[in-house]
């Protein structure tokens, strides 16, 4: 259509006046822009295969079948992936994208709780309490990321004991040099009853809070279910547990000669991990937060004040909806940032994606196109989901403008 | 009716006034509020006196005596090493000996004069900004050092061109090579940022597309698989047997990354400009570059300058991660220096440190940062 | 407690004084409100008007004296606060419509989750208000999608939804374009004529002059002078008065 309209202006005019027509213009810089970008494309990618085959670097992803032929740590996705050397390289490639997004999950839990507390300190009344939260936002958010991993990391590794003089929590869990040793649970075959138990305990609990909120609306009269949730979601599993002859055992570490065997192993290298990515975001999380109740204009609260709302009904109603849609789409992004950050990894050794996959595979095999091809794909995979979430929150939230 | 005789100001009651007062709202005004000013001041208390305790009041000062701007300062008979200088405190000494790396890197000792330079004019072009603010003509003396001073450091400190020796960019280190790729990468991405921002608002749409694309892709992956590309890949892209400085690789896996964050930025400031500018500059019969270049471009650019200056502070933490490729930039150098068989084991002086430096840097420039954003809002206002 | 006139005091503040730190920002406010009385408070900015009015729903504390509210002492007792506010209603400068819920949600707000009314009950009485201040057709849009003196006569609905004794406004129409205090007037007009307390800070001396029972004028944190309209206009005896008024009226008339 477009080309019609412009042959048909073309058409009746001197060359001078096709010359400075707009639209000329822009069809024949957007031509010549996309003859300039495949031409570059075309050379690079020439030169490309010249050199892959002048130094003998196999293409195609054939290597992914090879082993791996190396060790890595003990990482907590091994329910879900066992890996030995014999693997393969894409087996490295799944332990690898586990424990990103183990890293994340945690992480982002963390951060969250974490950045919530000092975001919330943050504008605390008490003086101290205030600046030391100030403090704490000024600190971590001023020095690199990746020091503070090799900092933790440090600082771990010469506090953690030895095996042999483990810190006990109880004599369940163990803290030394090698690392964190939870109870590590053995699920036996009730368990799966257990739960269903728990889901069903969800789904009742929904059923629940809408018969209320309608009873509410019909009589006026409100009653409060987190008592009745309560009983529910955790009750209901439980009673199931019991009938059934607890079906779950915990594998507790037990000492052995050197060191600690069983139990679940969580390796410093992820706690510094861990610990470094949740401390720095939740430095941003709290700015989120503190801008998100700032956010609120004062007058909100006189308002719910003077129409005669309670604190805690002022805050549930007016105060945190307003403060959530300003807060909840940075701290979002965030999430993203963590996520991205966890492949500094490589810095200390944790076999997450990039330092497992894109470091020590990518060292062996050289194909880096297709390695790290592979990497940014799943990298830009989470960041689309991420967008994606944040549109659909932010459509959600809208206060609808004029 | 009734007309009142004056009344008199007063001084309000006693406990309501002055730090009485104080400590009552701020600190002690309810059990959990006490509850909480105690539980802070305990925090302080378990943190602090052992941090100054193995900073400063049990640490290792020995060392030896030192020359200062000409004078000679003994802060001990000798200086210590590594067996009489504790382990349940800092030993500085071990800083004071690999000082030189951690500011120089392995730049060689008689030609540090012209880091030494560098560091200077670095010094200036901070000082001279802040002092030209209300100069008239203080657009065009920015400008021009901002394209004087990357020409004149790189001659500094690179040598060559028949004027100075040559020194190899792999004898750069530390917080020199900090320095330069920060200051580098801000110099190149952000030409190459308002580039994309402009692209990714044009109507052309081959343009607007790759523009997008570009932005989204660098933004939804790490910055160490870019590094890792232009590491790895980058070199295969060239025709075979060009050698590929490893300094200039990283250079523009960094310049790439960061001109697609601060092209958000810009965008940022151009959607932010009132339609009205756009149509304006169109009816007074303006081109699109000059319509961009004196009137859209100058506005978006001033309103986004504290997010810019924000974008450039990430950079800065940003560099750190070079030392994955291989490049020895300070975070590179602790690690180094303390695999010393000499001086095991002073990791923890080393990051403590780098610590240090990096916070002090990082903090004024995000002090400057809100001092731009306190400006701009009251310039704003009107 | 005296009862002249055989309608009570709802409102007697006695010997007030509030302090912003080191600042008298309230000197020994004396002042009782009749029930049914509509009164207008004046003055220049920073004469503590706004602050006055504030002590007596207790969103400002004060350090000195005594506020007794429909019977009730006001102090710093959650629940006698929670009283006096469902019987006292404001109105703000800025409105302060709550931007996230809708016009007929902002009204019901404090009916279902304070005098635990149903939402059909609520909802009734909200279209009841929302017609007595004739914005009735916006019922489901929300405040950002209306006119400054729209989201006002919203912002008047909504305090009447909880059947207050007394109304409060505080500079109702400050924020407002000029051609729209009128409709906003016209609904304190209203308001004022079926008899509720009222009292108002407000530089509409039109309003005050027509509605208001009386007129109290505050300079400097203190009653200066207070009168009816009539006298208070004409016969001004203090000197601040007759500065205060030749300045605002030369604009008015």
């Amino acid at each position: 259509m477009k080309q019609q309209n412009i042959l048909s202006q073309v058409k009746n005019l001197t060359f001078r006046e096709i010359l400075y027509n707009n639209e000329v213009r822009a069809f024949f810089f957007q031509v010549a822009t996309l003859l300039l970008i495949f031409g570059l494309f075309y050379t690079i990618i020439g030169n490309l295969f010249d050199n892959i085959e002048a130094r003998g670097i196999h293409t195609g992803f054939s290597f992914l079948k090879n082993r791996a032929g190396f060790d890595i740590l003990p990482f907590l996705g091994n329910y879900l992936q066992e890996y030995t050397p014999e693997s393969s390289n894409l087996t490295v490639f799944y332990v690898g994208l586990i424990n990103t997004l183990v890293v994340a999950l945690v992480g982002i839990i963390v951060t969250t709780f974490l950045g919530l507390f000092i975001g919330i300190a943050r504008l605390s009344n008490n003086y101290l309490v205030a600046k030391l939260a100030g403090g704490y936002i000024e600190l971590f958010r001023n020095i690199p990321v990746l020091l503070q991993i090799f900092f933790w990391y440090n600082i771990f590794i010469n506090i953690f004991p030895h095996p042999k003089k483990s810190f006990s929590f109880f004599d369940v869990a163990f803290l030394n040099q090698r690392g964190l040793y939870l109870p590590k649970p053995i699920l036996e075959s009730g368990f799966s009853l257990v739960i269903i138990a728990f889901v069903v305990g969800i789904i009742l609990t929904v059923f629940m809070k809408r018969y209320f909120n309608k009873k509410h609306d019909e009589t006026g009269v409100h009653t409060s279910t987190l008592g009745y949730s309560t009983l529910l979601i955790f009750g209901l599993p439980a009673v199931f547990f019991l009938l059934l002859g607890s079906p779950l055992h915990f594998d507790i570490a037990v000492l052995g000669k050197f060191n600690l065997k069983g139990g679940m192993q969580i390796v410093p290298e992820f706690i510094a991990l861990t610990f470094a990515l949740s401390v720095y975001t939740a430095t941003y999380i709290a700015e989120a937060i503190r801008s998100g109740i700032e956010a609120v204009d004062k007058g909100q609260k006189e308002a719910a004040a003077a129409i005669g709302l309670t604190q805690t009904q002022s805050l549930k109603l007016i105060v945190l909806p307003q403060a959530l849609r300003v807060a909840i789409p940075p701290t979002i992004n965030q999430y993203l940032n963590l996520t991205k950050n966890s492949s500094l990894a490589t810095a200390i050794g944790y076999p997450e994606l990039m330092s497992a996959f894109g470091g020590t595979v990518l060292n062996q095999v050289g194909q880096a196109v297709e390695i790290l091809g592979m990497a940014m794909l799943v990298y830009l995979f989470i960041s689309l989901c991420i967008s994606l979430l944040l549109n659909f929150v932010n459509k959600r939230m809208a206060i609808p403008e004029r | 009716m009734a007309i009142n005789e004056l009344q008199p100001t007063r001084k309000p009651p006693i406990f309501q006034i002055g730090a009485i007062l104080w400590l009552r709202t701020n600190l002690i005004s309810s059990w959990t509020n006490g509850l909480l000013t105690f539980a802070s001041l305990y925090l302080l208390y378990i943190v602090i006196p052992p941090l100054l305790d193995w900073m400063f009041l049990s640490a290792n000062f020995n060392f030896g005596t030192v020359n200062i701007l000409g004078f000679d300062i003994k802060f001990s008979e000798v200086m210590a090493d590594n067996k009489n200088c504790g382990r349940e405190a800092a030993c500085w000494p071990f800083i004071y000996e690999k000082i030189y790396m951690f500011i120089y890197g392995f730049y060689p000792r008689e030609e540090v004069w012209r880091p030494d330079v560098f560091y200077g004019l670095t010094a200036l072009l901070i000082i001279v900004v802040r002092l030209v603010r209300n100069y008239k003509y203080k657009n065009k003396v920015i400008l021009s050092m901002i394209v004087t001073y990357p020409i004149v450091s790189y001659i500094l400190i690179a040598g060559g061109f028949g004027l100075l020796p040559v020194v190899e960019t792999h004898q750069w280190g530390g917080l020199l090579l900090t320095l330069i790729i920060a200051s580098v990468g801000i110099l190149i991405s952000f030409p190459i940022g308002v580039v994309l921002a402009l692209g990714r608002q044009s109507e052309l749409r081959v343009i607007k597309l790759f523009s997008t694309l570009f932005i989204e892709f660098i933004r939804g992956v790490p910055l160490i698989t870019i590094l890792f590309m232009a590491s790895f890949v980058l070199p295969l892209f060239l025709e075979s047997g060009t050698n590929f400085d490893k300094l200039l690789r990283a250079l523009i896996a960094i310049a790439l990354f960061q001109a697609a964050y601060f092209a958000e930025v810009v965008r940022g400031g151009l959607q932010a400009i009132p339609k009205g500018q756009y149509e304006a500059a169109d009816a007074i019969g303006l081109s699109y570059f000059q319509k961009n270049a004196l009137i859209i471009l100058p506005q978006a650019l001033k309103i986004s300058i504290p997010n810019i200056v924000g974008s450039s502070i990430s950079l800065f933490k940003d560099t750190t991660l070079v030392l994955i490729i291989g490049l020895m930039d300070m975070l590179a150098m602790v690690n180094m220096t303390s695999n010393d068989p000499y001086w095991l084991g002073r990791e923890t002086e080393g990051f403590v440190f780098v610590t240090m430096v990096f916070w002090v840097i990082l903090y004024s420039m995000s002090r400057y940062s809100r001092k731009l954003e306190i400006r701009f809002n009251t310039e704003n206002k009107n | 407690m005296e009862t002249e006139n055989n309608k009570s005091n709802i409102i007697e503040i006695s010997e007030l004084n509030k302090w912003y730190g080191d600042f008298h920002a309230l000197k020994n406010i004396n002042m009782n409100v009749k029930e049914g009385e509509i009164i207008v408070v004046c003055g220049p900015s920073g004469s503590g008007k706004s602050t006055l009015i504030r002590c007596v729903n207790f969103l400002e504390k004060f350090q000195e004296g005594n506020i007794v509210v429909s019977g009730i002492e006001l102090t710093d007792d959650a629940q006698k606060i929670r009283k006096i506010r469902s019987e006292v209603a404001m109105v703000f400068q800025h409105f302060n419509l709550f931007p996230h819920l809708s016009i007929v949600d902002n009204l019901t707000l404090a009916p279902i989750w304070v005098h635990n009314e149903t939402k059909e009950e609520a909802r009734e009485k909200a279209l009841k208000f929302l017609e007595r201040v004739d914005i009735s057709e916006q019922a489901d849009k929300y405040p950002n999608q209306l006119s400054g003196g729209q989201q006002q006569r919203v912002a008047i609905a909504r305090s009447l939804c909880t059947s207050p004794k007394i109304m409060l406004f505080d500079e109702p129409t400050s924020a407002l374009d000029p051609e729209m205090i009128s409709e906003v007037l016209d609904v304190m007009v209203e308001l004022a004529k079926g008899g509720i307390t009222m009292i108002c800070v407000t530089h509409e001396m039109g309003f005050a002059r027509k509605m208001a029972n009386r007129i109290i004028f505050m300079d400097e944190g203190q009653i200066v002078e207070e009168n009816d309209p009539i006298n208070f206009f004409k016969n001004p005896e203090s000197e601040r008065l007759q500065l205060f008024l030749s300045q605002i009226l030369t604009h008015d008339e």
